[in-house]
């Protein structure tokens, strides 16, 4: 049926039609799913702190994110007159663009083999065949910073400026471990593309899950991926005690909601990540494999797809409320005395295990080796700063007024 | 004065042990505990609006004058609580009370005009703490609210009317003898004060046999 209302456009348009459609598609559902998610991460706080959460608007509160979204699209838009107009309108436009970009070669459901743009099937990614699609996923979240730092530069305003020089550090810093941390899942799979990743893990069951073989990868990718997303225990480009409200600062109505936006599409984004290259995507043993044709079987898929998301959402969402925040030296140590050297480790296992001609299972116990080896470099680690051996500093000269 | 090296204590941060610098079990640890309240769910929130707070019964609030047991104005306008006030946002005019009216017979003053401002007052408890006669106390009413600045000036009448409110409530103070005056306002029969220490003699108070009366 699709088909034939393609054909019904001329030639030229044609390869335009379904990406579009998914395009609409995809942004809608975000739009809706990220307001929802807003919901029950205020639901889920309170449950977690003995409270009851949002509750006045609707039945148990369901009819929250209408009224925050009314709120925000009628609120008065303040700009500043301090701020650089042109960035200052700039920076959230790009902070939402570039998480919005990055989901475009993430698949969200079974992704037809042999696709074309013009046969009518449904692709359930809007840029199919991209095989580069883990390049283009952190070149692209990367840029994301561009929006933190135009808007805390722009805002002309301390708070800001530091919010979003610990977010320029921090994204920097947690580029490297994030994309280290999938060299290895490239080199078992031998392709960057993910929809490849995820048919090579649908292919080999669930004993081929890459969870597997880079469960260390795994542990290092969710942290740094969460990092990237500046969400809690790293948030500190945002973090309230310190910064008021970092480079949101001078943000206010909908410009401020169009970065909590971008920090939500960017959640949604690591959590399909995570689960499409680590969890199988949409595959599951018995109700989902590649070869299952029953009516709904892709239906099906894509709930599995989702329902591994959702999990992954959620633990993001429990872990902001079970983690305090890091420091900010604690914060880079992590990033480079630890998730660099691991990931760079993990990547020489998985080449000598391809170069060797091992068996893939030999990545099980390597990993666990490195995770408990940097456990024991941990305990041996030395604190030089707790002591401090040098003489207090000589009282100086001249101030004996009130000194007897 | 630089703080004598001897003097400080430098306090080594504990060394970790080996899971603990893996990070992981300390962040399952804490899951389990956030999990365990989602599972477990006993909130503690209080409806607000449609469930009134439960407050001890010293809570402080707004003020009211207690009535005695023949509903007459139990303040004897001594100024007692003005003189004792912080934030001075009490004002009283004292009047005699009318002798030959058998109503007023065992009174000698009473307030003509007994003002408090309400957004003056920082709801200390002195003004309660001063009274002798047990007249002016602070209730639970917390929720107060006012549309201009004159409405939150409480006179008399309302400060009465806030009694009458708040008498047969359970959160009545339990600093009120109800109804019945204290002792200061007794002054038909006074207890004689002695002096407390050696006084001058052309002191008339002293000698006085009845405290407050003085010839």
């Amino acid at each position: 049926m699709l088909e034939q209302i393609i054909n019904w456009f001329p030639e030229w348009a044609r390869p335009f039609i379904m990406p579009m459609l998914t395009i609409a598609i995809v942004l809608q559902v975000n739009l809706g799913v990220c307001s929802y998610l807003i919901l029950l991460e205020r639901k889920l706080s309170a449950w977690m702190q003995d409270r009851i959460g949002p509750n006045r608007v609707g039945p148990w509160g369901l009819l929250q994110p209408v009224a925050d979204m009314l709120k925000l699209l009628l609120k008065e838009d303040v700009i500043p007159g301090h701020v650089n107009k042109f960035l200052y309108v700039l920076a959230p436009g790009i902070s939402v663009f570039t998480t919005m970009l990055a989901f475009a070669v993430v698949p969200f459901g079974p992704v037809p083999r042999n696709l074309s743009a013009t046969d009518g099937q449904f692709p359930y990614i809007i840029a199919p065949g991209v095989d580069l699609g883990l390049v283009f996923i952190f070149a692209v979240t990367s840029l994301a910073v561009y929006g933190i730092i135009l808007g805390g530069w722009a805002s002309n305003n301390k708070y800001s400026a530091l919010g979003a020089m610990r977010a320029s550090a921090q994204v920097v810093s947690y580029e490297i471990p994030l994309g280290m941390s999938v060299v290895g899942l490239a080199l078992l799979t031998g392709s960057m593309s993910i929809e490849k990743i995820l048919l090579h893990q649908a292919d080999a069951g669930i004993l081929g899950w890459n969870i597997w073989f880079q469960p260390l990868a795994c542990v290092i990718f969710f942290a740094a991926a969460m990092a990237e997303a500046q969400r809690l225990p790293f948030d500190l480009s945002e973090c309230e005690q310190e910064l008021v409200g970092g480079w949101h600062t001078e943000y206010s109505a909908m410009k401020w909601g169009l970065f909590f936006l971008g920090e939500y599409t960017h959640v949604i984004t690591i959590s399909f990540l995570t689960s499409i290259l680590f969890f199988g995507g949409w595959h599951f043993p018995w109700i989902a494999e590649p070869d299952s044709q029953y009516l709904g079987s892709t239906l099906v898929k894509v709930l599995v797809l989702l329902t591994k998301s959702f999990a992954f959402i959620i633990v993001i969402q429990m872990l902001r409320w079970t983690i305090p925040r890091f420091r900010f030296d604690q914060l880079m140590g992590l990033a480079w005395k630890v998730l660099i050297p691991l990931a760079t480790l993990n990547v020489v296992c998985v080449m000598i295990v391809k170069q060797f001609h091992l068996n893939e299972w030999w990545l099980l116990p390597m990993s666990a080796a490195l995770f408990l080896g940097a456990g024991l470099i941990g305990t041996q680690s030395s604190r030089p700063f707790a002591r401090r051996t040098s003489e207090p500093v000589a009282e100086a000269h001249g101030h004996h007024a009130h000194a007897h | 004065m630089p703080i004598n090296p001897k003097d400080i204590e430098w306090v080594e941060e504990p060394a970790m042990n080996f899971w603990e610098s893996t990070y992981l079990p300390a962040v399952f640890d804490g899951l389990r505990t956030t999990g365990q309240h989602v599972a477990d769910f006993h909130p503690v929130t209080e409806f607000y609006p449609e469930q009134k707070p439960d407050l001890p019964s010293h809570y402080r609030g707004v003020h009211r004058l207690n009535r005695d047991d023949k509903g007459r104005v139990k303040c004897v306008a001594c100024m007692m609580c003005a003189t004792a006030c912080p934030a001075r946002c009490i004002d009283i005019v004292a009047q005699d009370a009318p002798k030959d009216d058998p109503h007023w017979a065992d009174r000698d003053k009473f307030p003509k005009s007994f003002v408090i401002d309400e957004l003056k007052c920082i709801y200390c408890g002195m003004c309660e703490e001063a009274c002798p006669v047990d007249s002016i106390e602070l209730t639970n009413i917390f929720d107060l609210t006012g549309m201009s600045r004159q409405e939150m000036m409480f006179d008399k009448e309302k400060l009465l009317s806030v009694f009458d409110q708040t008498k047969d409530s359970a959160h009545n103070p339990v600093r009120t003898h109800k109804g019945k005056l204290g002792h200061a306002s007794d002054f038909t029969n006074l207890h004689t004060l002695g002096p407390a220490t050696s006084v001058r003699a052309d002191d008339r108070s002293a000698k006085a046999n009845s405290a407050g009366v003085i010839e």
